[in-house]
């Protein structure tokens, strides 16, 4: 019996009324894991009914824990007919499972309906009591962190990175089932909810095992993603990057790691890698030896954790819905070969040279190569048997190897910074992959994770950091795309190109000359409608082409900002019913070590008319003056035109820099297609056609960033480095509707550019009150819903016949900086507050309702009300404030614990649209809008209910990964799907750090005793 | 090409004090619109009418969701839907509950009732404020009286700490509650020169010395109704005009202690029998439900009135106000010292208040 999990139901408030009459509601609870169903008492007639139910205790499997979410559903009784569900809360116990994070989910939990929203809240205490199992045949991996975060977590030390893990789960979709015609909205949503639960619980299951084989002990850069596949299926698919992380534990507080390791985590035997020193005293913190890697990390004293070792051979006992099947094989056979002359035994090797991660710790990155990215057009067919995706498996593994064999042929033996995407219209599916290929310091590896051999000559440069990975890692003689080569600006002596795109993060070490600024290329193509091959031909024709005209784009934009590099770069294509879209999104920024770009010149192809001409050099000299007003804008003044002239050590180099492809992209039937531009120079604009005059137009017209606004799509804004903790996180959805059906693609690219300059202008007026301040890891998301779904849908429609209409989502952190005292001021302002208001205020406005709930919940609230961030609320009873930011940190604070992964999929279904619209009359506005309102707005409250129940105050990494929405006015209805997740964290101001270890250690010892029971 | 859908939800609630202001003013989002259009909120940050009327459009959903909140404010500080700033919190409590004084004045001492509220598109009309806004400060009396009328203790400290109100602004709802419980006329002709503050005003004089709150709020009743035995005791000040000597008495002194002191004097001396009859038989007639209605078009009937037409002025009044009350203890006969002064204290604060023009 590996685990007992008990849950207690302590009360609940602001119950919806559900008898009529009485105006009341006689709610009990009733608490389900697994096949294991309690019950509560019935609280009768009262909106805020105090249970204090018993310890309701499930014994089971650690596997079911892994996989099942604790399921509480909150009914009115009714004496006479069927009890009516009030709403239900999953809740996640997987935070629990790990001996790291959370020690027990306690707090207010929002009770959710998928018809009717929030409904009301339930305070709820859960705790996992874990065995020690010391089963070496076990399907469970209890204990393996998770994080979304795609760099080193903050409080860790990384020991080892062992390399890209990967897994995927296919269900048939409950909505398309054949029950579903019979049962109602409500239980078919619930059953969908259900279902990705469970299907995410057992992907993390076995991520988990994946990374316990390869001998870590946590997967970082965790990516989960849905492919609502629709009558094909459903399918939850992973990727992540194994890695052994050591826990930091401050010098000032040497009590904060946890120490109950031993009884949660299946220790068998010391493993091959040598920093891991499991200790067997649990109580003592231990200060161990120092590793023997030579890392550039905090001088604090490291306390090593005692790492499990893989079990040498597979999970025999065959589990539900097994996939990967080939997969697994093969990371589980030791490969021959490719490993260098290294000592210990070789571990199983991952099988591709892939990581999520896209930020990394100092001097782990050596070269960077370029973006390599993938496409590939794929018809979807029924999943025929569950148990056996063998199909998308082999999808996904032949992108990889096209990436793996990219990055190759750029010279590098790795990717980082990958991610996955899909983009699905009825049977079509494109299915994505980008990264960046590069070399990397393989003392950080798992030896055999890279195939180092052959290049070992590069790792003995002593490159400088600030440049080194700017150098080529590509032979010289030998490049695979025509690339304008010079010396290094910084230190001279390694060859760098003139431009570089990647994937990742700017990383810390580099140099950076004025500010950067969010690049964005968009671009819009119609297609034929067609079916089955002759669409998947047609959109893969297309594709080449969208990707080489968004470079083009990406690159004018670049050389107009005077920029020569680009980070985060994220393209995104979407395909409709007969249109595709594409929407590149990157940071430029002036890198010192790359040359000045050239600037731009516009060249006619019949200088023949002297209006003609004129024409021409109107539009040089705006250019001219762009580039010029951008240079002052970002600051850029490179001293490089006289260090040019001085000693360029390529005294034949062009001003105007020629076209080369740093990325190495090709889509699965095209990818001999030279997409180099030949021997053209890029950069000289012709404009011989009606095309390369909108390109122009849309070069010039892309609006200025208002002043005092800075923007970016990655971690951190290039150039500004005082942030402070004033945040802001927003998602806002767009939907537009395209009325006018025979438009060109002229006319779409300018609607589609209009919609999202249109966009970026709202987001910077609805934050004028914040500047200066930067919009952050601002991510563009578009989509093109199925046409069909609307014809079908919405027939009122039909009348002007529309092309089909996007969804643009953008999921975003706003920091300020201190040029803007009165935000900081603010906030200091209310931390004082804290200390004042919970000794003034409370006392004397206690209201009834307030002072039981503080009664009943049985958990010290001194530690969660003492990391506070804002002083209480007047009623006495305040919320726990829970900051939420795609970032992976919150400036100006500091992580002291990660409590494990949120991952929260929901859906909220209306039937009463017409009712909304009315309800909205007044303001001449769709219900539609209102409906989505209010249900991001309640999927970011049952986040951070989460989140505070963990006992956290942040999430961190969030990001908003699905977002469907479908209408359809006609049978008054309307649906979406959301799927968020992120890493629950403590933060702690930088400011008020020694408050903290008397607390946590408080916690500890609390957790100490219940783990004592076991 | 249309939009569908526009939505915009931060972590943090968003939200524009100004559009708040113009959700509460009953403003359509066109309206809203032009209005902030003409505020040249577009030249500061280069936005079209295109952004600001999505802007105002989320801004004005966000309101409407908060709005149940609002209704029993303390919900907003434990509910989990929107994370609002403490400051923020406060802010939209007040801006809620504050009302427009010409509104408030026409709605005054009447009774918050189903009849009442189907005339407010008449005094929307009249008024100029809208109908929308105008429901809503009607509901907000409303809601405020009926969660205070069942509460014990005293009235300004249940509404401030039900409904997380600032002083000021409970000390006003206490008084409309007052009013609307005692059913005062405030709305004859004669009164209309008065503003809602100097009936606030006299609503806290009242409530602070009238009621059985006032003289031990740690009774069990609540101070929304004038204390019957006090009302009761008033009817024996009749004695200061009834009796003849007494009468004179208090004349000849008040007379000495202002001879000289004020140009009004000969009007005073010539006017004083009428005035204290004026005053003692308000006193007398106040255990009649109809009489207290009436108190405010008395006191300008029989005091204000004949003085504002001798022409006093405010020191005048106070003057002479002072004189009389204090005149009184000197009268021997006259037992009923406690009472007069517990009387003559509101209705001299009252009247300095109440006049002016």
């Amino acid at each position: 019996m590996p685990g007992k999990l008990k849950a207690k139901i302590v009360a609940g408030r602001h119950l919806p009324v559900m008898d009529r009459a009485s105006d009341l509601t006689d709610a009990f609870v009733e608490v389900k894991f697994g096949n294991t169903t309690f019950k509560t008492d019935v609280f009768p007639k009262s909106l805020n009914p105090q249970w204090n139910s018993e310890w309701f205790k499930f014994e089971v499997d650690d596997e079911d824990l892994q996989d099942e979410p604790l399921q509480i559903t909150v009914l009115d009784h009714d004496t006479y007919s069927a009890n009516d569900a009030i709403g239900k809360v999953y809740i996640d116990i997987d935070p629990l499972l790990s001996c790291e994070a959370a020690t027990v989910i306690s707090g207010w939990l929002p009770i959710y309906d998928t018809i009717h929203g929030i409904r009301g809240e339930i305070n709820v205490l859960v705790k996992v009591d874990l065995f020690n199992d010391l089963n070496r045949f076990r399907q469970s991996s209890c204990g393996v962190k998770f994080f979304c975060t795609t760099s080193i977590p903050r409080c860790y030390r990384v020991a080892l990175v062992h390399g890209f893990v990967e897994e995927l789960v296919v269900n048939e979709d409950p909505e398309y089932q054949w029950i579903d015609r019979i049962r109602t909205p409500r239980a078919s949503n619930e059953a969908r909810q259900r279902l990705i639960s469970l299907m995410s619980g057992e992907l993390q299951r076995k991520i988990g095992l994946k990374v316990l084989e390869m001998g870590g002990n946590a997967v970082v850069g965790y990516l989960q993603c849905f492919d609502l596949e629709g009558e094909s299926g459903l399918v939850v698919r992973a990727i992540g990057t194994a890695c052994t992380l050591d826990k930091l534990s401050p010098g000032t507080a040497p009590n904060t790691t946890t120490h109950t390791n031993t009884h949660t985590l299946p220790n068998t035997a010391p493993t091959s890698n040598a920093c891991n020193s499991p200790s067997k005293d649990s109580k003592e913190p231990v200060f161990s030896e120092d590793p023997p890697h030579s890392l550039s990390g905090p001088p604090t004293p490291l306390r090593t954790l005692p790492s499990s070792s893989p079990p040498p051979f597979s999970p025999s006992k065959p589990c539900s819905r097994q996939s990967s099947s080939s997969d697994t094989d093969l990371s589980l056979t030791p490969r021959i070969g490719k490993t260098s002359p290294a000592s210990s035994p070789s571990p199983p090797l991952s099988e591709f040279p892939i990581f999520t991660l896209t930020c990394f710790p100092p001097g782990f990155l050596v070269h960077v190569g370029g973006v390599v990215s993938t496409r590939s057009v794929k018809l979807l067919d029924r999943i025929h048997n569950p148990d056996e995706p063998e199909t998308r498996d082999a999808w996904w593994e032949e992108i990889r190897q096209e990436i793996k064999s990219h990055a190759k042929a750029l010279g590098c033996h790795a990717v980082v910074g990958y991610s996955e995407s899909t983009s699905i219209c009825e049977e079509v599916c494109i299915l994505s992959a980008s990264g960046t290929a590069a070399m990397l310091n393989p003392r950080f590896m798992r030896e055999g994770c890279l195939d180092t051999g052959g290049s070992d000559h590069r790792f003995e440069d002593a490159s400088p950091p600030s440049c080194g990975f700017v150098h080529i890692p590509y032979d010289e003689f030998n490049m695979p795309f025509p690339a304008q080569l010079t010396y290094c600006y910084h230190c001279r002596r390694q060859k760098v190109p003139d431009v570089l795109f990647t994937t990742i993060d700017l990383p810390a070490e580099a140099e950076v000359t004025g500010k950067g600024c969010l690049i964005q290329a968009r671009l819009c193509r119609t297609k034929k409608k067609a079916q089955g091959e002759v669409n998947a031909t047609s959109i893969s024709n297309l594709l080449p082409f969208m990707e080489y005209e968004l470079h083009t784009q990406l690159m004018n934009k670049l050389k107009l900002r005077s920029m020569n590099a680009l980070f985060g770069l994220r393209i995104q294509i979407s395909v409709g019913e007969n249109m595709l879209l594409g929407l590149a999104s990157a940071t430029g920024v002036y890198l010192s070590a790359l040359p000045a770009p050239g600037g731009i010149q516009i060249a006619g192809k019949t200088p023949s008319d002297l209006s003609y001409d004129q024409h021409i050099s109107t539009m040089q000299k705006r250019i001219d003056d762009t580039i010029a007003k951008n240079k002052e804008l970002y600051n850029i003044h490179p001293p490089e035109c006289i260090e040019e002239v001085v000693g360029s050590p390529i005294p034949d180099r062009q001003r105007s820099s020629r076209l080369f492809r740093s990325t190495s992209e090709s889509s699965d039937e095209l990818s001999e297609l030279d997409l180099s531009h030949g021997k053209k120079d890029a950069f000289v604009l012709e404009i011989d056609d009606t095309d390369a005059v909108e390109d122009i137009q849309s070069l010039l017209t892309d609006a200025p960033i208002p002043a005092g606004f800075y923007s970016c799509n990655t971690e951190v804004m290039p150039g500004i480095h005082n942030w402070t903790s004033g945040l802001q996180m927003f998602t806002s959805v767009r939907v537009y509707r395209l009325s006018n059906a025979n438009l060109t693609n002229q006319g779409l690219n300018k609607i589609f550019t209009d919609l999202c300059e249109n966009l970026l202008k709202s987001l910077y007026f609805k934050l004028r009150s914040m500047i200066p301040c930067c919009l952050c890891h601002l991510n563009f998301t578009v989509a093109v819903p199925e046409e069909e779904l609307i014809q079908v849908r919405g027939h009122t429609y039909l009348s002007t016949p529309l092309l089909s209409f996007g969804i643009f989502r953008w999921v975003e952190g706003f920091v300020c900086f201190p040029g803007s005292g009165e935000n900081e001021e603010q906030l200091q302002f209310s931390m004082e507050m804290c200390g004042e208001s919970t000794i003034s205020n409370n006392q004397p406005t206690a209201k009834p309702s307030v002072s039981s709930s503080e009664r009943c919940s049985p958990l010290p609230e001194g530690r969660s009300r003492s990391l506070r961030s804002t002083r209480s609320l007047p009623c006495g009873a305040p919320v726990t404030v829970v900051k939420m930011t795609p970032l992976s940190f919150l400036p100006g604070t500091r992580i002291v614990k990660y409590l494990g992964i949120i991952n929260m999929f929901f859906i909220r279904e209306t039937t009463s649209l017409r009712e909304m619209n009315r309800k909205c009359l007044h303001f001449s506005e769709g219900g539609v809008s209102g409906f989505l309102h209010s249900f991001i707005a309640e999927v970011f409250a049952m986040v951070r209910a989460h989140v505070a129940a963990l006992g956290g105050n942040a999430l961190v990494s969030y990001s908003m990964k699905e977002c469907v929405f479908m209408e359809n006015p006609n049978k008054n209805q309307a649906q979406c799907l959301i799927n968020v997740s992120g890493d629950a964290v403590i933060f702690i101001r930088e400011s008020d750090q020694e408050a903290i270890p008397p607390l946590l250690t408080s916690r500890q010892t609390s957790s100490t005793g219940a783990d004592g029971t076991t | 090409m249309s939009v569908e859908l526009d939505v915009f939800v931060g972590n943090t609630t968003i939200m524009d004090e100004e559009v708040y202001q113009f959700w509460l003013d009953g403003y359509t989002v066109n309206d809203a619109v032009k209005v902030r259009m003409e505020g040249g909120v577009l030249e500061e940050c280069e936005a079209s009418a295109e952004v600001l009327r999505s802007d105002t459009m989320d801004q004005y959903r966000t309101f409407q969701m908060c709005e149940r909140l609002l209704h029993s404010p303390a919900k907003l500080a434990n509910q989990l839907l929107f994370q609002i700033p403490p400051h923020r919190q406060t802010m939209l409590i007040e801006r809620y509950y504050t009302f427009d004084g010409v509104f408030v004045r026409e709605v005054l001492g009447k009774k918050l009732s189903k009849g009442t509220k189907k005339d407010l598109d008449d005094v929307s009309a009249k008024t100029g404020v809208t109908l929308k806004s105008c429901r809503r400060q009607f509901d907000n009396f409303k809601r405020v009286f009926k969660v205070v009328e069942e509460l014990k203790g005293p009235l300004v400290e249940n509404i401030r700490q039900h409904f997380l109100l600032s002083d000021k602004l409970a000390r006003d709802y206490a008084a409309i509650v007052f009013f609307a419980n005692n059913r005062f006329e405030t709305g004859k002709k004669k009164l209309h020169y008065l503003t809602f503050q100097d009936f606030a005003f006299c609503a806290g004089q009242l409530i602070s010395n009238w009621t059985v709150g006032a003289l031990d709020n740690m009774l069990e009743d609540m101070d929304v109704d004038l204390e019957k035995e006090f009302l009761q005791d008033l009817k024996e000040l009749k004695i200061l005009i009834t009796d003849k000597d007494l009468l004179d008495q208090h004349k000849s002194l008040v007379c000495t202690a202002l001879r000289g002191k004020t140009k009004a004097f000969n009007e005073m001396e010539a006017n004083f029998k009428n005035l204290s009859r004026g005053l003692v038989n308000i006193a007398a007639k106040l255990t009649n439900t109809k009489d207290v209605r009436d108190f405010f078009i008395d006191l300008v009937e029989k005091f204000i009135e004949p003085c504002r037409s001798d022409k006093w002025t405010a020191g005048d009044m106070r003057l002479y106000l002072t004189h009389y009350t204090n005149s009184a203890h000197i009268l021997d006969t006259f037992k009923h010292q406690v009472v007069w002064d517990r009387y003559m204290g509101v209705i001299k604060s009252c009247i300095l208040k109440m006049y002016h023009d």
